[in-house]
């Protein structure tokens, strides 16, 4: 299968330091990789190279024509404002949408029909008029899951998706995203802090402080030294 | 009503009404997208900037406009660059900056012309402060802000809720930020002599927070903004020409009035919603 992204020898970085050196990494049709590393060990330079917000600063960065013109659907950590923001479910939701309006000013029906099919997908078709702020974590998580797929059914980038979430709210989240990456074989890429919990959900990981420190299936994780240590020291 | 139609009888009311409507509506439109991505106080310290440069601009003896404009619009671009990067804590930035423009102004002003009535009409508005020419560019200021959140409203919502959502569909955030900043610089320099310098920002302010007592849709805020700003510049500007009493300060009292029985009424919503 043709690969999505390929990185070889990439450097990603600012204007006197490298925040990545050295990546090298493919990721194809229906994979599940999660990112993980400490703070400050480059996952978000990396998520913004991938997001085409960052040029490489050397190696090559190869991403998939197909990918390139839809897009890649983008879940951002959640800021502050955001939690008292007067926005209703359908309106954030058909944001997704924006990336295929080129210059045009208004949404069409095809998009608004986009918009309300990714709502009943994510069970949140009942929510529609509800104000966004007035949800439960949750259920903003699946708002903003649903806007990211309307801008592609492809690829999903999750920046720190359970961070703030309760516990069953991070099962049913995890539950999601592997329907999604199982049934409708969207490709997902995953940053997290939650290492315990998603090497059961990953297909592979990708371990960064600068360099990679490891990359490979989540088994091969588990028993490699990288994660070992990461996963403070528990087999 | 009466007191509407003798108010219109004098050729200055109708300007500083006119100008006055169309920058409250630009106020309180900009104001919306400026609130919700936390950027207040961008306003507050800008009309003070406004106030800086007017002073200066009156003692050197240059027309009042054309100086401040371009200098609270590079003031906008910082202050919004401070924001941005994040480098400097931007509330004690912005903080700083406010009163050293303050400062400026008004030492220059009492070195040369002295503390006049002038000093105290910037401060606090005058409602003779609206010449025709400031109208007409109210008008057109007005126009290109209404243009911009006709046309590019989709990119406005997401620019506000997500940056970083919006950067990675494509959209031009840093302009669209940028875009407001200078239609905020603007507005203020025009509105600031009739409502003041320490009053104007309240234009910004006042009008989304009230509407986000009231709707909870972005669309139903914009539009509640637009008309709650210009329902409370009228009601505050015959209230000023009726009992005499600066037209700014009577604006903003307008405003806080209706915050606080849009809170009351949100508040008692709630409460019965619980029984």
């Amino acid at each position: 299968m043709k690969p999505l992204i390929t990185c070889s020898h990439v450097d990603f970085g600012y204007e006197n330091h490298d925040a990545v050196i050295d990546l090298n990494m493919e990721v194809c049709p229906g994979d599940y990789l999660c990112i993980v590393g400490e703070n400050g060990s480059g996952k978000s330079t990396l998520i913004k190279g991938l997001l085409g917000l960052l040029k490489p600063t050397g190696g090559s960065l190869k991403i998939d024509e197909d990918l390139r013109r839809t897009g890649i659907g983008y879940l951002p950590q959640q800021t502050a404002a955001q939690r008292d923001f007067p926005a209703s479910v359908r309106e954030v939701v058909l944001s997704g949408c924006l990336s295929r309006r080129g210059s045009r000013p208004f949404y069409s029906r095809e998009e608004k029909q986009l918009a309300a099919e990714n709502m009943r997908r994510l069970g949140i078709e009942d929510l529609g008029r509800r104000c966004y702020r007035e949800l439960s974590g949750g259920q903003q998580q699946r708002v903003l899951i649903a806007r990211a797929l309307c801008a592609t059914r492809r690829m999903l980038i999750l920046d720190e998706p359970v961070t703030g979430l309760d516990p069953s709210a991070i099962q049913d989240f995890y539950h999601l995203v592997r329907q999604l990456n199982r049934e409708e074989h969207v490709t997902i890429l995953m940053v997290t802090h939650d290492v315990g919990n998603v090497l059961q959900e990953a297909g592979k990981v990708l371990h960064l402080k600068q360099r990679v420190l490891f990359y490979g299936t989540a088994e091969d994780y588990r028993a490699s030294e990288a994660g070992w240590l990461f996963l403070g020291g528990e087999r | 009503m009466q007191v509407i139609l003798e108010m219109l009888s004098y050729p200055f009311m109708v300007r500083a009404l006119a100008g006055g409507l169309l920058v409250s509506l630009c106020a309180s439109l900009l104001g919306v997208s400026l609130v919700l991505k936390r950027y207040s106080m961008i306003g507050d310290g800008l009309s003070h900037v406004s106030f800086g440069a007017l002073s200066i601009a009156v003692a050197a003896g240059w027309a009042p406009l054309p100086f401040s404009i371009p200098v609270v619009v590079l003031a906008a671009f910082f202050l919004l660059r401070i924001t941005e990067n994040g480098k400097m804590k931007s509330d004690a930035a912005i903080a700083m900056i406010s009163a050293s423009a303050l400062a400026a102004g008004i030492v220059v002003t009492s070195l040369t012309t002295g503390m006049t009535t002038d000093v105290s009409s910037y401060m606090f508005g005058s409602i003779l402060a609206m010449s025709r020419a400031d109208v007409v560019l109210a008008a057109a200021l007005s126009a290109v802000v209404l243009c911009l959140f006709v046309f590019c409203y989709n990119k406005i919502f997401a620019v506000t809720f997500d940056e970083s959502f919006a950067r990675a569909t494509g959209v031009r955030v840093s302009f669209y930020n940028g875009l407001t900043a200078v239609l905020t610089a603007v507005t203020i320099v025009l509105g600031m002599r009739m409502m003041g310098a320490m009053l104007i920002s309240s234009l910004i302010i006042f009008p989304v927070l009230t509407s986000m007592r009231l709707f909870k849709s972005f669309r139903g805020v914009v539009w509640s903004s637009g008309v709650v700003s210009a329902v409370c510049f009228l009601a505050g500007l015959t209230a000023s020409y009726a009992w005499s009493v600066p037209a700014g300060a009577s604006v903003v009292l307008v405003n806080l009035a209706v915050f606080l029985l849009c809170a009351a009424a949100q508040a008692l919503r709630g409460a019965t919603a619980r029984i």
